[in-house]
């Protein structure tokens, strides 16, 4: 018998990919995809996100990055004031100065983003013909694109969904055969991914997005891409648009999601079983041990995720199979099943799938469930610390580096804090 | 349009917040898109609260626009109302609901709620947070407090608190325990922890304590001029404010009762011999008009620094602000602007900062101290311990909060006697605040037995040029480099200036001496 690349076993009594779906439609209770700025910024270098919005744009960026991480970031918002409002003609001409102001200012800066925002797209600046006039503008210097952060079309992560969605059609064609892995992550994870796919003799590699500009990729009918995250169904179908094929996958959090990623890109490259194992028994078993001992504490626990980045079902999927805990919600902003398929194929039945929100039902919900541990946003959390139920904020899981095997330990880590604490302090009044 | 990287104040709709959530049975239904649902965080990560703000968000989506969002306002207000239970709900629109012009205000209006309804209107582009509580609390005591008789013992209300105030929880303890002593009883605090039924109430006290002009300012106003109500016009922050305070207190009273300094310990902290060293510190002032109002006396008068610069970010402040700049001899700087204040501390050098948290990170990059003022605030400025700005027991924190990121009087010494010294080298910092103290290696100075360093000779002439062109000559820029890091930025600064003044166009080491001698005090 040849040995076989590794799948992961489906849930002896079926998954959740068939199960009903709760769709809200209610109060949300989620960032904005300006928030992805907050990332993307750090992840290309020679890129400076300019948000036409409003004052509450700027703030939610401020707030959302805890004030001032970075002394001058590379983003920014061109608040528009009450004389933008009165005729549109004057907004072009205003972002042409303040776009000639900032690339003065900055002159590392190669691309620029205008990011729409609800009052943009509310008053139809049109940011797309301002993009291609900019472009035209600053050639050869500066590359202009422009995609929709705003609340009124895009949840959270959706904004890095819109921004890396925009830079497919400008990619350069070719009909190389190239692996593309899509999605930001932070350099040490793609390292390590870059590192057992060079060992298994995959490649080239290519990463959207590139750190700069030069490294950009070209895409065309032969390239395969494989996503990182989940939130990706825009740009997934803007590369099929191009021509390339998507790998589908489990997404590679946990020991088990990393593996099965990685065969997927395994079988398509034609790499052998022996090699597979031998790249990945060692860091597998590395990861396996990491998890066991930081899932020590959800073991027999229940979980409940509110909507947020849209990783809860990948997510659900690693506490469920590889920590032994259960799942009694599993709240998703959107559900791609182009995306997300395979991870609830994985998910054992029983968990209520929820899509949308309507927060003060999911709130009575979660009061009666009173799960041990609750995934929300920060606006939640505390609140329903003081009503005693633990929670893990969902901004730490795209904050932080959680993919891949060297991750999974601290991935498990970051759910079983919490509840470690919780176990530690002595702070109730003597009886 | 206007190019913004970092702000000081959110939008009007944040000041409405601000109101709401420090108000108990209020509820403030706010048409907005998801995304503005950020601001919950405000208040339960920074200021740790431990309930959501009592606001529902429409939440209005794209597909929403060409269909009915008024009819989604609507649903939102009833469901709240059903659901909260509130005494009465106040309605508004964030900036992108100002733009499809639903009127908020009117559809709530024909509802026919059993509840008062308070409508907002707050002009998002162009107004901010500031404005936004002022002008809420002020619509929420029109349209609540009643005519009605005087309390029979002397009253007051204190006004101006609000959710994510700066030490607002701990000023308003000190300042109630302070007018107790004056005989003076406290009929409402408000917004903080007043209900709609203590609004109603506002108008049975003799006089208005107002803490923070920026946020209730409008409403002492307008119960002055409807409820005859006098309020007072000094801010007790400092020693010689809060004393002043107090006449003013017993002046409208009539009241003879003085309050119990026995816990003031600023004055002899100030004129301890250990402070001497804070003598003429430069120090530069930047936040919230009312704060730096009060802590430029108190720098001046209180702490003996002396004041090198000031502004403030919030414009409806700038008269007054001004007005002081020019007392000092100053020119006020009024911007919310950050890259023009980080400019304006770079090209003043000042020994200390004393700004907000925008000013901390200013002084963090530029290398120079920083005590935090005013708003806007940070997860820092909501100590657990009580931590009171205001009154006496406020002048005691103010003092140690200032002083702490300085170096120590005796430490300064110590660093200037042994700045090469590997672990006591001036690069530490403060030695009382840990973490960034990199130890020099001692196996990288090395050193002749008579304690040469036994540097490679440098050419004499390399060196950097300054901004007017002026070339810092070899050894002169070694020989700055011994003066400890606290003050070398201003002695470079006064010798280029120097330098400049005498049309040098090099400085050797005798006109590092030269100026030092020149601006020796
Ligand atoms: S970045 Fe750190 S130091 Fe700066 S304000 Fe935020 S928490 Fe404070
Ligand atoms: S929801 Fe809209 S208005 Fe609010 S911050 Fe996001 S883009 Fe700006």
């Amino acid at each position: 018998m040849t040995a076989q690349l590794p799948l992961p076993a489906p849930p002896v009594g079926g998954g959740c990919r068939a199960a009903p779906v709760l769709k809200e439609r209610g109060q949300r209770e989620v960032f904005c995809g300006l928030t992805g700025i907050i990332w993307l910024h750090r992840k290309m270098q020679d890129a400076f996100f300019l948000v036409v919005g409003s004052r509450t744009c700027a703030h939610l960026l401020q707030s959302a990055a805890g004030v001032m991480i970075f002394a001058e970031p590379r983003f920014g918002t061109a608040i528009l004031e009450e004389t933008d409002l009165a005729g549109l003609a004057d907004a072009h001409k205003e972002l042409d100065r303040v776009v000639a102001q900032l690339l003065a200012r900055r002159p590392d800066i190669r691309q620029l983003f205008l990011v729409g925002s609800c009052p943009s797209e509310v008053i139809k600046i049109d940011l797309h013909r301002a993009a291609e006039r900019l472009t035209i503008a600053h050639a050869p210097r500066v590359r202009v694109l422009n995609y929709s952060g705003s609340g009124i079309e895009t949840t959270f992560t959706q904004g890095e969904d819109a921004c890396l969605a925009c830079m497919v059609p400008v990619l350069p064609e070719t009909q190389a055969r190239e692996l593309l892995v899509v999605g930001a992550l932070p350099d040490v994870v793609e390292d390590q991914m870059r590192a057992l796919l060079a060992a298994m003799g995959v490649g080239p590699v290519r990463c959207l997005p590139a750190h700069r500009i030069d490294e950009e990729t070209a895409i065309g009918p032969n390239t395969v891409f494989a996503l990182t995250q989940p939130f990706l169904g825009d740009t997934h179908a803007a590369l099929e648009r191009r021509g390339a094929r998507h790998l589908p996958a489990p997404f590679p959090f946990g020991e088990e999601g990393t593996t099965a990623w990685l065969a997927a890109i395994a079988r398509e490259f034609g790499v052998s079983a022996d090699t597979f194992a031998a790249v990945t028994d060692a860091p597998r078993a590395r990861a396996r041990k990491a998890i066991a001992q930081a899932a020590a504490a959800l073991h027999g626990k229940t979980v409940f995720f509110f909507p947020d980045s849209q990783l809860e079902i990948p997510l659900a999927r690693f506490l469920v199979r590889e920590c032994g805990m259960t799942a009694l919600e599993v709240g998703a902003p959107y559900i791609h099943d182009a995306l997300v398929g395979p991870d609830l194929d994985l998910l054992p039945a029983g968990p209520v799938i929820s899509e949308g929100q309507d927060v003060d039902k999911q709130l009575a919900r979660a009061r009666a469930a009173r799960p041990d541990l609750t995934v929300c946003g920060l606006g939640l959390a505390n609140p329903l610390e003081a009503e005693g139920l633990s929670t893990k904020w969902a901004i730490e899981l795209v904050f932080t580096p959680v993919h891949f095997y060297e991750q999974a330990g601290d991935l498990a880590g970051l759910f079983s804090r919490p509840l470690r604490r919780k176990s530690l302090l002595k702070l109730e009044a003597a009886e | 349009m206007k190019l913004t990287v970092w702000t000081y104040e959110g939008p009007p709709h944040v000041g409405a917040m601000r109101v709401a959530t420090a108000m108990k049975g209020l509820h403030y239904v706010l048409h907005a898109p998801q995304g503005d649902t950020y601001a919950d965080l405000l208040f339960t990560m920074i200021e740790r609260r431990n309930h959501r703000p009592p606001v529902t968000y429409t939440t209005f989506q794209a597909r929403d626009l060409g269909a009915d969002t008024a009819l989604l306002f609507k649903e939102a207000c009833r469901d709240a109302v059903e659901r909260f239970a509130p005494q009465a709900i106040i309605v508004g629109a964030s900036c992108t609901a100002e733009l499809i012009q639903d009127d908020p205000a009117g559809l709530a209006e024909t509802m026919g709620l059993s509840i008062p309804v308070i409508p907002l209107e707050l002009p998002s582009y162009q107004r901010k947070e500031n404005y936004g509580a002022d002008e809420t609390f002020l619509q929420i005591v029109r349209h609540l407090s009643r005519p009605q008789n005087r309390t029979a013992r002397v009253t007051c209300n204190i006004l101006g608190a609000t959710a994510l105030g700066f030490r607002h929880r701990d000023d308003v303890e000190e300042i109630t325990g302070l007018l107790s002593d004056l005989g003076v009883e406290v009929n409402v605090v408000a917004p903080l922890g007043a209900t709609p039924a203590d609004i109603a109430r506002l108008p049975a006290a003799h006089f208005n304590v107002l803490l923070y002009p920026e946020t209730a300012e409008a409403a002492a106003r307008w119960l002055e001029k409807t409820h005859g109500q006098p309020w007072t016009k000094t801010v007790p922050l400092g020693v010689g404010a809060t004393r002043d305070f107090i006449a003013e207190v017993q002046a409208i009273t009539g009241l003879a009762a003085t309050a119990d300094e026995g816990r003031l310990r600023q004055p002899w902290w100030s004129r301890s011999v250990d402070s001497t060293y804070l003598t003429g510190k430069r120090v530069f002032l930047f936040g919230d008009g009312t704060h730096v109002i009060a802590a430029a006396r108190i720098a001046r008068d209180e702490m003996g620094f002396e004041v090198a610069g000031l502004g403030c970010y919030n414009r409806e402040m700038a008269r007054p602000v001004r007005a002081l700049a020019k007392a000092m001899g100053l020119e006020a700087l009024i911007t919310d602007d950050y890259l023009e204040v980080e400019a304006a501390i770079a090209a003043l050098a000042p020994e200390m900062i004393l700004g907000t948290q925008m000013e901390r990170h200013i002084g963090k990059r530029l290398g120079i101290p920083c005590a935090v003022i005013s708003a806007p605030v940070h997860v820092q400025d909501f100590p657990a311990r009580y931590s009171p700005q205001m009154g006496f027991e406020g002048a005691n924190v103010i003092f140690d909060t200032w002083i702490h990121p300085l170096v120590m009087g005796l430490e300064e010494h110590l660093l200037t006697m042994f700045r090469d010294d590997f672990e006591f080298h001036d690069e530490a910092g403060a030695s009382h605040h840990g973490g960034s103290a990199p130890r020099r290696p001692a196996a990288d100075v090395p050193r002749d037995i008579s304690g040469q360093k036994m540097d490679a000779p440098e050419p004499a002439v390399v060196a950097v040029a300054t901004a007017d062109n002026i070339v810092w000559l070899g050894d002169a820029e070694r020989e700055l480099k011994k003066i400890p890091f606290f003050v070398r930025g201003k002695a470079r600064r006064n010798t280029e200036s120097y330098a400049a003044a005498k049309g040098l166009s090099q400085i050797s080491i005798d006109t590092l001496y030269e100026a030092k001698a020149h601006y020796a005090r």
